[in-house]
Protein backbone atom coordinates (compact mmCIF):
# COMPACT_ATOMS: atom_id res chain seq x y z
CA UNK A 1 0.00 0.00 0.00
CA UNK A 2 1.35 3.53 -0.37
CA UNK A 3 4.10 2.70 -2.37
CA UNK A 4 3.70 6.31 -4.47
CA UNK A 5 4.72 7.73 -0.83
CA UNK A 6 7.96 6.02 -1.19
CA UNK A 7 10.66 7.36 -3.80
CA UNK A 8 12.96 4.84 -2.88
CA UNK A 9 10.63 2.32 -4.72
CA UNK A 10 11.20 4.26 -7.99
CA UNK A 11 14.01 2.31 -8.42
CA UNK A 12 14.61 -1.61 -9.00
CA UNK A 13 14.46 -2.70 -5.72
CA UNK A 14 12.73 -5.06 -3.26
CA UNK A 15 13.08 -3.51 0.15
CA UNK A 16 13.18 -6.75 2.77
CA UNK A 17 15.19 -5.29 5.42
CA UNK A 18 12.47 -2.82 7.01
CA UNK A 19 13.94 -4.58 10.40
CA UNK A 20 16.92 -2.67 10.05
CA UNK A 21 15.71 0.64 8.81
CA UNK A 22 12.62 1.51 7.10
CA UNK A 23 12.17 3.96 4.21
CA UNK A 24 10.83 7.12 4.18
CA UNK A 25 7.21 8.75 2.55
CA UNK A 26 8.08 11.72 0.85
CA UNK A 27 5.90 13.90 3.82
CA UNK A 28 8.82 12.94 6.13
CA UNK A 29 11.50 14.19 3.75
CA UNK A 30 9.79 17.08 2.75
CA UNK A 31 9.08 18.55 6.34
CA UNK A 32 13.04 17.50 7.36
CA UNK A 33 13.53 19.73 4.38
CA UNK A 34 11.24 22.70 5.47
CA UNK A 35 13.08 22.56 8.82
CA UNK A 36 16.35 23.27 7.08
CA UNK A 37 14.96 25.69 4.61
CA UNK A 38 12.11 27.64 5.79
CA UNK A 39 12.58 28.04 9.64
CA UNK A 40 15.92 26.50 10.48
CA UNK A 41 16.70 27.68 14.14
CA UNK A 42 16.86 26.53 17.16
CA UNK A 43 13.74 25.44 20.12
CA UNK A 44 13.62 27.15 22.91
CA UNK A 45 15.69 29.90 22.58
CA UNK A 46 14.61 32.73 20.41
CA UNK A 47 12.50 35.49 20.63
CA UNK A 48 11.85 35.71 16.26
CA UNK A 49 9.08 34.11 14.99
CA UNK A 50 11.14 31.07 13.05
CA UNK A 51 12.28 30.42 16.46
CA UNK A 52 8.65 30.52 17.79
CA UNK A 53 7.33 27.87 14.84
CA UNK A 54 10.00 25.59 15.26
CA UNK A 55 9.39 25.70 18.93
CA UNK A 56 5.95 24.64 18.58
CA UNK A 57 6.26 22.24 16.27
CA UNK A 58 8.90 20.38 18.51
CA UNK A 59 6.27 20.32 21.31
CA UNK A 60 3.97 19.43 19.25
CA UNK A 61 5.95 16.45 18.44
CA UNK A 62 5.95 15.74 22.23
CA UNK A 63 2.13 15.77 22.23
CA UNK A 64 2.09 13.60 18.70
CA UNK A 65 4.25 11.04 20.74
CA UNK A 66 2.42 10.90 24.08
CA UNK A 67 -0.75 10.39 22.10
CA UNK A 68 0.55 7.84 19.95
CA UNK A 69 1.99 5.61 22.64
CA UNK A 70 -1.13 6.67 25.11
CA UNK A 71 0.92 7.87 27.50
CA UNK A 72 -0.54 10.32 30.43
CA UNK A 73 1.53 13.24 30.39
CA UNK A 74 3.82 14.81 28.07
CA UNK A 75 6.42 15.54 30.60
CA UNK A 76 7.33 11.33 30.39
CA UNK A 77 8.03 11.90 26.59
CA UNK A 78 11.72 12.71 26.47
CA UNK A 79 13.85 12.71 22.99
CA UNK A 80 16.95 10.92 22.37
CA UNK A 81 18.95 9.12 19.54
CA UNK A 82 17.31 5.90 19.37
CA UNK A 83 16.09 2.93 21.76
CA UNK A 84 20.01 2.13 22.08
CA UNK A 85 19.98 5.14 24.24
CA UNK A 86 16.73 5.04 25.71
CA UNK A 87 17.50 1.54 27.10
CA UNK A 88 21.16 2.71 28.33
CA UNK A 89 19.90 5.67 29.58
CA UNK A 90 17.40 3.79 31.37
CA UNK A 91 20.49 1.35 32.54
CA UNK A 92 22.62 4.29 33.82
CA UNK A 93 20.81 6.61 35.08
CA UNK A 94 18.09 4.96 36.98
CA UNK A 95 18.97 0.98 37.40
CA UNK A 96 22.56 2.14 38.50
CA UNK A 97 21.00 3.82 41.89
CA UNK A 98 17.67 1.60 41.81
CA UNK A 99 19.17 -1.52 42.25
CA UNK A 100 21.32 -3.09 44.21
CA UNK A 101 23.71 -6.10 44.35
CA UNK A 102 21.93 -9.61 44.08
CA UNK A 103 19.02 -8.05 42.66
CA UNK A 104 17.67 -9.24 39.79
CA UNK A 105 16.49 -8.72 36.19
CA UNK A 106 15.08 -10.89 33.88
CA UNK A 107 15.49 -10.87 29.97
CA UNK A 108 15.43 -13.33 27.05
CA UNK A 109 17.50 -15.29 24.99
CA UNK A 110 16.54 -13.50 21.79
CA UNK A 111 16.51 -9.45 23.21
CA UNK A 112 18.83 -7.39 21.02
CA UNK A 113 22.20 -6.12 22.11
CA UNK A 114 20.66 -2.79 23.25
CA UNK A 115 18.41 -4.75 25.81
CA UNK A 116 21.36 -7.24 26.96
CA UNK A 117 24.69 -5.65 27.01
CA UNK A 118 23.63 -2.59 29.18
CA UNK A 119 22.25 -4.85 31.93
CA UNK A 120 25.28 -7.46 31.67
CA UNK A 121 27.52 -4.06 32.21
CA UNK A 122 25.56 -4.03 35.26
CA UNK A 123 25.87 -6.89 36.60
CA UNK A 124 29.78 -6.19 36.22
CA UNK A 125 29.91 -3.39 37.92
CA UNK A 126 27.37 -3.42 40.52
CA UNK A 127 26.96 -7.33 41.25
CA UNK A 128 23.19 -7.40 39.60
CA UNK A 129 22.01 -10.77 38.40
CA UNK A 130 20.63 -11.09 34.96
CA UNK A 131 18.31 -13.92 34.47
CA UNK A 132 16.66 -15.90 31.60
CA UNK A 133 13.54 -16.28 31.18
CA UNK A 134 13.07 -20.05 29.34
CA UNK A 135 11.24 -19.84 26.18
CA UNK A 136 8.41 -22.41 25.29
CA UNK A 137 8.62 -24.25 22.02
CA UNK A 138 7.80 -21.74 19.45
CA UNK A 139 10.39 -19.86 21.14
CA UNK A 140 7.73 -17.61 23.20
CA UNK A 141 7.64 -15.71 26.30
CA UNK A 142 4.50 -16.94 28.91
CA UNK A 143 3.65 -15.07 31.93
CA UNK A 144 3.67 -18.90 33.47
CA UNK A 145 7.56 -18.88 32.47
CA UNK A 146 8.18 -15.73 33.64
CA UNK A 147 6.41 -16.79 37.28
CA UNK A 148 8.82 -19.71 36.94
CA UNK A 149 11.89 -17.69 37.44
CA UNK A 150 11.08 -15.38 39.44
CA UNK A 151 12.12 -14.35 43.00
CA UNK A 152 11.91 -11.68 45.72
CA UNK A 153 15.07 -10.46 44.30
CA UNK A 154 13.46 -9.91 41.19
CA UNK A 155 12.82 -6.08 40.07
CA UNK A 156 13.29 -5.52 36.63
CA UNK A 157 11.42 -7.41 34.03
CA UNK A 158 12.89 -6.20 30.52
CA UNK A 159 11.69 -7.73 26.78
CA UNK A 160 11.62 -6.22 23.70
CA UNK A 161 7.79 -6.21 22.72
CA UNK A 162 8.54 -8.28 19.57
CA UNK A 163 11.96 -9.30 18.70
CA UNK A 164 13.89 -9.07 16.23
CA UNK A 165 14.92 -12.36 14.92
CA UNK A 166 11.97 -14.61 15.65
CA UNK A 167 9.64 -11.63 15.27
CA UNK A 168 7.34 -13.06 17.96
CA UNK A 169 4.73 -10.39 20.05
CA UNK A 170 5.05 -10.86 24.29
CA UNK A 171 1.87 -10.83 25.72
CA UNK A 172 2.87 -6.99 27.04
CA UNK A 173 -0.78 -6.40 28.70
CA UNK A 174 -0.40 -9.53 30.85
CA UNK A 175 3.58 -9.25 31.78
CA UNK A 176 2.68 -5.57 32.92
CA UNK A 177 -0.32 -6.87 35.36
CA UNK A 178 1.93 -9.57 36.65
CA UNK A 179 4.87 -6.49 37.38
CA UNK A 180 2.23 -4.12 38.87
CA UNK A 181 1.07 -7.51 41.11
CA UNK A 182 5.03 -7.77 41.81
CA UNK A 183 6.27 -4.26 42.24
CA UNK A 184 8.61 -4.86 39.05
CA UNK A 185 10.00 -2.29 36.81
CA UNK A 186 8.86 -3.29 33.47
CA UNK A 187 11.27 -2.09 30.74
CA UNK A 188 9.77 -2.98 27.15
CA UNK A 189 12.06 -2.46 23.78
CA UNK A 190 9.34 -1.00 21.62
CA UNK A 191 12.37 -1.02 18.34
CA UNK A 192 10.43 -3.40 16.42
CA UNK A 193 6.72 -3.06 17.27
CA UNK A 194 6.61 1.07 16.91
CA UNK A 195 4.87 1.54 13.81
CA UNK A 196 3.52 -1.76 13.47
CA UNK A 197 0.72 -2.37 16.12
CA UNK A 198 -0.58 -0.15 18.39
CA UNK A 199 1.21 0.20 21.98
CA UNK A 200 -0.64 1.83 25.16
CA UNK A 201 1.97 2.10 28.12
CA UNK A 202 -1.11 2.59 30.70
CA UNK A 203 -2.76 -0.28 29.85
CA UNK A 204 0.21 -1.85 29.99
CA UNK A 205 1.97 -0.58 33.05
CA UNK A 206 4.93 -0.28 31.22
CA UNK A 207 7.71 1.79 33.35
CA UNK A 208 9.92 2.71 30.99
CA UNK A 209 9.82 2.40 27.06
CA UNK A 210 11.98 2.62 23.89
CA UNK A 211 12.02 3.35 20.05
CA UNK A 212 13.51 4.72 17.45
CA UNK A 213 11.95 6.91 14.61
CA UNK A 214 13.60 4.88 11.51
CA UNK A 215 12.22 1.96 12.25
CA UNK A 216 8.82 3.98 11.59
CA UNK A 217 9.27 5.80 8.65
CA UNK A 218 11.30 8.30 10.59
CA UNK A 219 14.35 9.86 10.61
CA UNK A 220 17.73 7.92 11.50
CA UNK A 221 18.82 9.17 14.49
CA UNK A 222 15.54 10.24 16.22
CA UNK A 223 13.74 8.26 19.07
CA UNK A 224 12.08 8.46 22.17
CA UNK A 225 12.49 7.22 25.74
CA UNK A 226 8.89 6.85 27.85
CA UNK A 227 9.00 6.59 31.41
CA UNK A 228 6.26 6.95 34.25
CA UNK A 229 6.48 10.05 35.88
CA UNK A 230 7.80 9.52 39.00
CA UNK A 231 10.32 6.98 37.96
CA UNK A 232 11.60 9.45 34.97
CA UNK A 233 11.62 11.90 37.91
CA UNK A 234 14.00 9.58 39.82
CA UNK A 235 16.20 9.41 37.15
CA UNK A 236 19.67 11.28 37.59
CA UNK A 237 20.45 12.42 33.84
CA UNK A 238 23.49 11.35 32.37
CA UNK A 239 24.20 14.61 30.08
CA UNK A 240 24.61 18.05 31.45
CA UNK A 241 24.55 21.49 29.94
CA UNK A 242 22.58 23.89 27.84
CA UNK A 243 18.71 23.88 27.95
CA UNK A 244 18.91 21.45 31.01
CA UNK A 245 19.38 23.64 34.27
CA UNK A 246 17.22 26.60 35.65
CA UNK A 247 20.77 28.31 36.96
CA UNK A 248 23.62 27.62 38.25
CA UNK A 249 25.98 30.14 39.79
CA UNK A 250 30.02 30.16 40.20
CA UNK A 251 29.50 29.17 44.03
CA UNK A 252 28.51 26.04 42.71
CA UNK A 253 24.54 26.55 43.75
CA UNK A 254 22.40 24.80 40.52
CA UNK A 255 19.15 23.57 39.69
CA UNK A 256 17.80 21.36 37.26
CA UNK A 257 14.90 22.23 35.05
CA UNK A 258 11.58 19.67 35.31
CA UNK A 259 10.90 16.97 33.20
CA UNK A 260 11.24 16.98 30.04
CA UNK A 261 13.65 19.86 29.57
CA UNK A 262 16.08 18.20 32.37
CA UNK A 263 16.91 14.66 30.13
CA UNK A 264 17.28 16.78 26.77
CA UNK A 265 20.88 18.39 27.42
CA UNK A 266 22.17 20.76 24.73
CA UNK A 267 20.50 21.37 21.03
CA UNK A 268 18.33 18.16 19.97
CA UNK A 269 18.07 16.56 16.97
CA UNK A 270 15.32 18.96 15.78
CA UNK A 271 15.23 17.71 12.10
CA UNK A 272 14.58 14.63 13.20
CA UNK A 273 12.09 15.13 15.96
CA UNK A 274 9.79 17.07 13.27
CA UNK A 275 10.21 14.39 10.80
CA UNK A 276 9.22 11.91 13.51
CA UNK A 277 5.82 14.07 14.05
CA UNK A 278 5.14 13.86 10.12
CA UNK A 279 6.07 9.93 10.75
CA UNK A 280 3.50 9.40 13.30
CA UNK A 281 0.66 11.52 11.22
CA UNK A 282 1.56 9.03 8.36
CA UNK A 283 0.94 6.16 10.49
CA UNK A 284 -2.27 6.99 12.23
CA UNK A 285 -3.74 7.99 8.71
CA UNK A 286 -2.94 4.66 7.61
CA UNK A 287 -3.78 3.07 10.70
CA UNK A 288 -1.84 1.08 13.09
CA UNK A 289 -4.13 -2.19 12.52
CA UNK A 290 -4.13 -1.71 8.79
CA UNK A 291 -0.38 -2.37 8.67
CA UNK A 292 -0.19 -4.94 10.77
CA UNK A 293 -2.98 -6.98 9.16
CA UNK A 294 -0.97 -6.38 5.65
CA UNK A 295 2.47 -7.66 7.38
CA UNK A 296 0.41 -10.73 8.25
CA UNK A 297 -0.80 -11.50 5.26
CA UNK A 298 2.51 -10.88 3.55
CA UNK A 299 3.63 -13.44 6.13
CA UNK A 300 1.56 -15.58 5.79
CA UNK A 301 2.11 -15.71 1.82
CA UNK A 302 5.61 -15.84 2.39
CA UNK A 303 5.12 -18.98 4.69
CA UNK A 304 3.74 -20.64 2.55
CA UNK A 305 5.37 -19.86 -0.94
CA UNK A 306 9.15 -20.67 0.83
CA UNK A 307 7.79 -23.65 2.42
CA UNK A 308 6.99 -25.39 -0.86
CA UNK A 309 10.99 -24.32 -1.43
CA UNK A 310 13.60 -27.39 -1.74
CA UNK A 311 16.10 -26.74 0.94
CA UNK A 312 14.91 -23.70 2.50
CA UNK A 313 14.54 -24.07 6.58
CA UNK A 314 11.78 -21.34 8.38
CA UNK A 315 12.44 -20.33 11.71
CA UNK A 316 9.56 -18.48 13.01
CA UNK A 317 7.14 -19.91 10.70
CA UNK A 318 4.59 -19.34 13.53
CA UNK A 319 5.63 -15.77 14.75
CA UNK A 320 2.71 -13.38 14.19
CA UNK A 321 5.07 -10.15 12.82
CA UNK A 322 5.94 -9.30 9.69
CA UNK A 323 9.36 -10.93 10.19
CA UNK A 324 10.49 -14.53 8.01
CA UNK A 325 13.83 -15.85 8.93
CA UNK A 326 15.45 -18.26 6.68
CA UNK A 327 18.12 -20.37 5.27
CA UNK A 328 19.09 -22.12 1.80
CA UNK A 329 20.54 -25.55 3.51
CA UNK A 330 24.08 -25.45 3.93
CA UNK A 331 24.63 -22.16 2.51
CA UNK A 332 25.72 -19.85 4.93
CA UNK A 333 23.21 -16.99 5.51
CA UNK A 334 25.87 -13.65 3.46
CA UNK A 335 26.21 -15.73 0.59
CA UNK A 336 22.38 -15.92 0.58
CA UNK A 337 22.06 -12.29 1.08
CA UNK A 338 24.75 -12.05 -1.53
CA UNK A 339 22.97 -13.94 -4.14
CA UNK A 340 19.60 -12.41 -3.51
CA UNK A 341 21.37 -8.54 -3.98
CA UNK A 342 21.61 -9.74 -7.31
CA UNK A 343 17.65 -9.98 -7.91
CA UNK A 344 17.74 -6.37 -6.05
CA UNK A 345 16.54 -7.88 -3.39
CA UNK A 346 17.72 -6.56 0.36
CA UNK A 347 17.90 -8.90 3.16
CA UNK A 348 19.88 -8.88 6.17
CA UNK A 349 22.48 -11.46 6.53
CA UNK A 350 23.73 -12.66 10.30
CA UNK A 351 22.85 -13.07 13.42
CA UNK A 352 20.92 -9.42 13.69
CA UNK A 353 22.49 -8.20 16.72
CA UNK A 354 20.84 -10.86 18.64
CA UNK A 355 23.77 -13.15 19.39
CA UNK A 356 22.15 -15.69 21.77
CA UNK A 357 19.30 -16.02 20.30
CA UNK A 358 21.55 -19.16 18.12
CA UNK A 359 20.92 -20.74 21.69
CA UNK A 360 17.01 -21.03 21.18
CA UNK A 361 16.63 -21.42 17.16
CA UNK A 362 19.95 -23.59 17.27
CA UNK A 363 21.58 -21.94 13.94
CA UNK A 364 24.06 -18.56 14.58
CA UNK A 365 23.22 -17.10 11.39
CA UNK A 366 20.40 -16.70 9.40
CA UNK A 367 18.55 -14.38 6.59
CA UNK A 368 15.86 -12.17 7.79
CA UNK A 369 13.22 -10.83 5.20
CA UNK A 370 11.56 -7.77 7.73
CA UNK A 371 8.04 -6.58 5.77
CA UNK A 372 6.04 -3.28 5.99
CA UNK A 373 3.31 -1.70 4.83
CA UNK A 374 4.69 -0.60 0.88
CA UNK A 375 5.82 -4.71 0.71
CA UNK A 376 3.70 -6.17 -2.07
CA UNK A 377 3.15 -10.56 -2.82
CA UNK A 378 4.49 -9.48 -6.26
CA UNK A 379 7.87 -8.74 -3.83
CA UNK A 380 7.53 -12.17 -2.32
CA UNK A 381 7.12 -13.79 -5.64
CA UNK A 382 10.19 -12.37 -6.69
CA UNK A 383 12.43 -13.44 -3.68
CA UNK A 384 10.53 -16.94 -4.78
CA UNK A 385 11.88 -17.37 -7.76
CA UNK A 386 15.31 -16.24 -7.10
CA UNK A 387 15.50 -18.78 -4.50
CA UNK A 388 13.75 -21.33 -6.76
CA UNK A 389 17.19 -20.50 -8.87
CA UNK A 390 19.51 -21.20 -5.57
CA UNK A 391 21.64 -24.34 -7.49
CA UNK A 392 23.59 -21.36 -9.40
CA UNK A 393 23.92 -19.56 -6.23
CA UNK A 394 27.76 -19.95 -6.48
CA UNK A 395 27.90 -19.17 -10.69
CA UNK A 396 26.54 -15.74 -9.10
CA UNK A 397 28.03 -15.05 -6.12
CA UNK A 398 31.71 -16.48 -7.05
CA UNK B 1 43.16 -16.63 -15.24
CA UNK B 2 39.49 -17.94 -16.33
CA UNK B 3 36.75 -16.91 -14.54
CA UNK B 4 35.28 -20.30 -14.68
CA UNK B 5 38.36 -21.74 -13.36
CA UNK B 6 38.74 -19.31 -10.93
CA UNK B 7 34.85 -19.91 -9.98
CA UNK B 8 36.03 -23.81 -9.54
CA UNK B 9 39.00 -23.08 -7.18
CA UNK B 10 37.07 -20.68 -5.12
CA UNK B 11 33.69 -23.60 -4.99
CA UNK B 12 36.83 -26.55 -4.24
CA UNK B 13 38.37 -24.90 -1.56
CA UNK B 14 35.04 -23.89 0.00
CA UNK B 15 33.27 -27.24 -0.10
CA UNK B 16 36.39 -29.45 0.52
CA UNK B 17 38.66 -26.82 2.56
CA UNK B 18 41.97 -27.40 3.52
CA UNK B 19 42.61 -28.47 7.25
CA UNK B 20 39.20 -27.81 8.38
CA UNK B 21 39.22 -29.00 12.17
CA UNK B 22 41.03 -27.83 15.28
CA UNK B 23 43.39 -29.79 16.96
CA UNK B 24 44.71 -29.55 21.30
CA UNK B 25 48.52 -30.33 20.17
CA UNK B 26 50.47 -28.33 21.95
CA UNK B 27 52.39 -25.16 20.24
CA UNK B 28 49.78 -24.01 18.27
CA UNK B 29 48.85 -20.32 18.49
CA UNK B 30 45.32 -19.53 17.95
CA UNK B 31 42.67 -16.45 17.44
CA UNK B 32 38.92 -15.96 16.40
CA UNK B 33 37.82 -13.95 13.91
CA UNK B 34 35.24 -12.43 15.42
CA UNK B 35 36.50 -8.93 16.15
CA UNK B 36 36.90 -7.78 12.94
CA UNK B 37 33.71 -9.38 11.53
CA UNK B 38 30.23 -9.59 13.03
CA UNK B 39 28.95 -12.38 10.86
CA UNK B 40 32.10 -14.92 10.12
CA UNK B 41 33.02 -17.02 13.20
CA UNK B 42 36.34 -18.53 12.30
CA UNK B 43 39.14 -19.89 14.75
CA UNK B 44 42.49 -20.27 12.70
CA UNK B 45 45.71 -22.10 14.60
CA UNK B 46 49.16 -21.83 13.57
CA UNK B 47 52.12 -23.81 14.85
CA UNK B 48 55.78 -21.79 14.22
CA UNK B 49 58.89 -23.81 14.20
CA UNK B 50 62.52 -21.50 14.01
CA UNK B 51 59.89 -18.53 12.05
CA UNK B 52 58.13 -21.19 9.58
CA UNK B 53 54.94 -22.27 9.35
CA UNK B 54 54.41 -26.14 9.91
CA UNK B 55 50.67 -26.43 10.28
CA UNK B 56 48.31 -24.01 9.85
CA UNK B 57 44.40 -25.05 11.15
CA UNK B 58 40.62 -23.87 11.03
CA UNK B 59 37.25 -24.14 12.06
CA UNK B 60 34.00 -22.09 12.18
CA UNK B 61 31.15 -20.43 10.07
CA UNK B 62 32.00 -18.32 7.48
CA UNK B 63 30.66 -17.44 4.16
CA UNK B 64 32.10 -19.27 0.32
CA UNK B 65 34.89 -16.38 0.44
CA UNK B 66 36.18 -16.46 3.65
CA UNK B 67 36.15 -20.26 3.57
CA UNK B 68 37.89 -20.60 0.27
CA UNK B 69 40.33 -17.70 1.52
CA UNK B 70 41.35 -19.37 4.54
CA UNK B 71 41.79 -22.85 2.96
CA UNK B 72 44.23 -21.41 -0.07
CA UNK B 73 45.74 -19.22 2.07
CA UNK B 74 46.54 -22.09 4.33
CA UNK B 75 47.93 -24.42 1.09
CA UNK B 76 49.85 -21.29 0.04
CA UNK B 77 51.12 -20.63 4.17
CA UNK B 78 52.49 -23.94 5.44
CA UNK B 79 56.79 -23.89 4.72
CA UNK B 80 56.99 -20.67 4.42
CA UNK B 81 58.57 -18.22 6.88
CA UNK B 82 56.72 -15.54 8.61
CA UNK B 83 59.22 -13.25 6.38
CA UNK B 84 57.96 -14.68 3.42
CA UNK B 85 54.14 -14.73 4.82
CA UNK B 86 54.12 -10.79 5.49
CA UNK B 87 55.41 -10.64 1.38
CA UNK B 88 52.53 -12.89 0.60
CA UNK B 89 49.91 -10.43 2.72
CA UNK B 90 51.32 -7.36 1.72
CA UNK B 91 50.84 -8.30 -1.92
CA UNK B 92 47.52 -10.15 -1.41
CA UNK B 93 45.75 -6.88 0.44
CA UNK B 94 47.42 -4.83 -2.74
CA UNK B 95 45.63 -7.41 -5.08
CA UNK B 96 42.19 -6.71 -3.26
CA UNK B 97 42.58 -2.96 -3.16
CA UNK B 98 43.53 -3.11 -6.77
CA UNK B 99 46.98 -1.87 -6.34
CA UNK B 100 49.85 -2.86 -8.21
CA UNK B 101 51.01 -6.50 -6.84
CA UNK B 102 53.33 -8.94 -7.36
CA UNK B 103 51.19 -11.74 -9.07
CA UNK B 104 54.01 -14.53 -9.00
CA UNK B 105 53.89 -14.55 -5.15
CA UNK B 106 50.32 -15.16 -4.73
CA UNK B 107 49.87 -18.68 -6.99
CA UNK B 108 46.37 -19.63 -6.08
CA UNK B 109 45.27 -16.32 -4.03
CA UNK B 110 45.03 -14.78 -7.40
CA UNK B 111 41.87 -16.12 -7.48
CA UNK B 112 40.60 -13.17 -5.66
CA UNK B 113 41.57 -10.21 -8.21
CA UNK B 114 38.30 -9.40 -9.20
CA UNK B 115 36.82 -9.35 -5.62
CA UNK B 116 37.08 -5.78 -5.22
CA UNK B 117 34.10 -5.34 -8.00
CA UNK B 118 32.08 -6.81 -4.38
CA UNK B 119 32.87 -4.37 -2.17
CA UNK B 120 31.26 -5.89 1.08
CA UNK B 121 33.27 -9.35 0.43
CA UNK B 122 36.65 -7.73 0.69
CA UNK B 123 36.59 -8.06 4.05
CA UNK B 124 35.54 -11.62 3.65
CA UNK B 125 38.65 -12.30 1.36
CA UNK B 126 41.04 -10.74 3.95
CA UNK B 127 39.40 -11.80 6.81
CA UNK B 128 42.19 -15.17 7.23
CA UNK B 129 44.72 -12.88 6.32
CA UNK B 130 43.92 -10.77 9.57
CA UNK B 131 43.87 -13.80 11.43
CA UNK B 132 47.24 -14.71 10.55
CA UNK B 133 48.36 -11.27 10.78
CA UNK B 134 47.23 -11.47 15.03
CA UNK B 135 49.41 -14.74 15.23
CA UNK B 136 52.63 -13.25 13.81
CA UNK B 137 52.21 -10.78 16.27
CA UNK B 138 51.48 -13.07 18.93
CA UNK B 139 54.67 -14.76 18.06
CA UNK B 140 56.98 -11.89 17.57
CA UNK B 141 55.58 -10.75 21.02
CA UNK B 142 56.36 -14.58 22.84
Amino acid sequence: MNREDFQMLDGNIVYFDNGATTLKPKCVVDEVIDYYTKYTANAHRGDYDISQIVDSKYEGVRDKVKDFIHAKRREEIVFTKGTTESLNTVAFGFMNTYLEKEDEVLITKSEHASNVLPWLELAKRKGIVVKFIPLNEHHEVTVENIRKVMTEKTKVISLAHVTNVIGDIRPIEDIGKLCLEKNIIFVVDAAQSIGHIPIDVEKCNISFLGFSAHKMLGPTGIGVLYGKYDLLNRLTPTEYGGGMNSYFESSGELEYKPLPERLEAGTQNIAGVLGMGKAIDYLLKIGLDNIHKHELELKKYAVEKLKQIPNIRIYNAESNSGIIVFNIHKVFSQDTAVFLNHYGICVRAGNHCAKIVKDEINVSNTCRASFYLYNTKEEIDKLVEALNNQDKIFDIIL
Amino acid sequence: MDEKLKRDIILDNYQNPMNRGLTNSDGYIKVNTRNSSCVDNVDVMAKLENGVFIDIRFDGDACAISTSATSIMIKTLIGKTVAETEKIIENYEKMINEEAYDKELLGELNVYDTVSKQPSRKKCATLPFEAIKRIIEEAKKA
